[in-house]
């Protein structure tokens, strides 16, 4: 019974890969079906490319600070939703609502919110005085700015995702230990960081591996946010393979570009692998 | 626990409020956008925020309903929900007919090659479509699905059948042998035993796969973007950043409510499945 999903799953995600594999060595183009292969030679333009080396420093730049931002923020929001209050159903609800919304569709939420003449941000910042008469932010107009607005929306998007995740690994620590913690004196800051986190080390693997991969592999937010702009500058793996590959038509170009996600990919699964086999996991 | 000083106590539960509100904000505030953009007055949205005396936060002139009736009555917007819908509706059924017998089959099947199955297919989850999209485009259209829902119907299963595989396996680890086993004293097959007493355990399993099969195909964006070139073929999460847009002119106010009315019901059906698919995540590295 098992046979129909794994059959699938060969044809359907195995085939396609080195189907990936193969076209990045080919000069084939979106139009016509005829190909020559070209070696490596795609491989060495896109490295050579400043466009592209761009790209990849982006990525991990977005991928690290936004996970790096999104674990700070939801180890002191889940430690926040570990107690009861007033309204608790609904501040989880709320808090949740970033990631279930369709990434495409709330990003272009944001790109209302950064829009280079209406920015209520920008509003903002004149009222309280932080921009002076003639000082201005275009958002998505400048290189800084707008890798401040990816990153606030990669933040946004995966805190609630993490944030339930660290949850479940915070209400899964018994009370018994953090009694115990505190009898042999260990003070609020003793306990999360040499109790409660060396405890949590499995699940909090979990949410960053999980994180990281979301993270790393979008081309949405680019996409729509920026469109790599201004000059290529905001440009991840994933948004100029699809502008290589796809807009470009250079199809053997785009896929090679693409094929820069696996060692991340890799790395990402073996770690995956060992945590689950540390964790007894199924 | 050291007693604390009742300031002290006062102290924390207000730093506390303040941490759960200022988190809440950031959370909603694209959402609260959304909201007040749908139902402002266009002389209302487009006052540019230089001007300090706008407040943009409120209505500053009656609110109104007609960035809606554009939104219904001159766009392909309603046209793109079906869309999604009749995607939503097939890919959930392929996904169950291939991930309930192999969530099923990997529940019972022990050793080493079970475990080792059922974290490649979850693996496989990790592969991402901006990795695939590109051999995809050529399968499409070698097959000659390009432009066509039908493409986005044979691609989909390949990150819901995983995910689904996984969850179920879960939900089926967590019935007894003996459900089926007895059934199968009783002269049932085994196919008839799951049918018969399996399956109707399962249903909120099932109905947690039906409903996350369903929010993940309205949330695909690269395939369906790679794939669908048609405005009238579009689904919503592509149709909208696209296909709203009118040459270079946003029409904020439609282009807001066309995104409140698609993720608010989302969110609402992902806040009642949220256990579940916490445990498809975390299985393993909680116990």
């Amino acid at each position: 019974m098992l046979a129909p999903a794994v059959l699938y799953i060969s044809l359907l995600v195995a085939v396609p890969f080195l189907l990936a594999l193969f076209l990045s060595l080919t000069n084939s183009s979106a139009g016509s079906l005829q190909f020559s292969f070209v070696g490596l030679q795609n491989f060495k333009n896109v490295v050579a490319s400043a466009v592209f080396r761009r790209a990849l420093r982006n990525t991990f730049v977005f991928t690290f600070v936004s996970q790096l931002l999104v674990m700070v923020l939801g180890n002191i929001l889940a430690r926040a939703l570990m107690r009861d209050f007033f309204g608790k159903a609904i501040a989880r609800f709320l808090i949740l609502m970033p990631w279930a919304a369709p990434i495409s569709l709330a990003t272009l939420g944001w790109l209302w919110i950064f829009d280079s003449t209406f920015s209520v941000i920008n509003w903002v910042l004149k009222v309280v005085g932080w921009l002076g008469p003639g000082q201005w932010y275009y958002w998505l107009g400048d290189t800084t700015l707008g890798m401040v607005a990816i990153i606030t929306i990669h933040v946004w998007r995966m805190l609630p995702f993490s944030t339930v995740i660290l949850l479940a690994g915070l209400t899964s620590i018994p009370n018994e230990v953090r009694e115990a913690a505190a009898i042999d004196g260990a003070g609020m800051w003793a306990r999360i960081f040499q109790v409660e986190i060396p405890m949590m080390r499995p699940i909090l693997t979990v949410a960053v591996l999980f994180g990281v991969v979301f993270t790393f592999t979008d081309m949405s937010v680019v996409y729509l946010l920026t469109r790599g702009g201004p000059y290529n500058s905001t440009h991840v793996l994933a948004s100029l393979a699809f502008q290589d590959g796809v807009l470009g038509g250079d199809v053997g170009r785009g896929a090679s570009v693409a094929i820069f996600l696996v060692p991340v990919l890799l790395i990402l699964a073996i770690f995956m692998l060992r945590t689950s086999r540390r964790a007894e996991v199924v | 626990m050291p007693a604390r000083s009742p300031a002290r106590r006062v102290g924390s539960a207000i730093v506390h409020r303040a941490t759960i509100v200022a988190f809440v904000a950031f959370a909603v505030f694209p959402f609260y956008w959304m909201v007040i953009t749908t139902f402002k007055q266009n002389a209302d949205l487009y006052v540019g925020a230089t001007n300090v005396k706008h407040n943009p936060f409120i209505f500053n002139r009656p609110p109104t309903m007609e960035h809606l009736a554009t939104l219904f009555g001159q766009t392909l917007y309603p046209t793109w929900l079906f869309n999604t819908l009749f995607v939503g509706v097939l890919v959930v059924l392929v996904t169950l007919v291939l991930a309930v017998p192999a969530g099923y089959s990997l529940a019972r099947l022990t050793g080493r090659w079970g475990e080792r199955l059922s974290i490649a297919i979850f693996l496989t989850y990790l592969v991402p479509p901006t990795l695939l999209f590109i051999p995809f485009s050529r399968l499409v259209s070698l097959l000659g699905l390009q432009n066509s829902l039908g493409s986005l119907i044979l691609v989909y299963p390949t990150f819901t059948v995983p995910f689904c595989t996984w969850l179920l396996m879960g939900f089926f680890k967590s019935l007894p042998r003996e459900v089926e086993e007895s059934a199968m004293v009783d002269g049932c097959s085994r196919v008839g035993a799951i049918w018969r007493m399996v399956l109707p355990l399962s249903v909120p399993g099932l109905l947690t796969v039906v409903i996350f099969a369903l929010t993940l195909v309205i949330q695909e964006f690269v395939y369906s973007l790679t794939f669908i070139s048609s405005v009238e073929r579009m689904t919503v999460s592509v149709g909208v950043p696209v296909a709203l847009v009118r040459g270079d002119v946003y029409y904020w106010g439609s282009l807001m409510a066309a995104c409140l009315i698609t993720s608010i019901p989302i969110a609402v059906l992902y806040n009642f499945f949220l256990d579940r698919f916490i445990a498809g995540f975390t299985v393993g590295a909680i116990k």
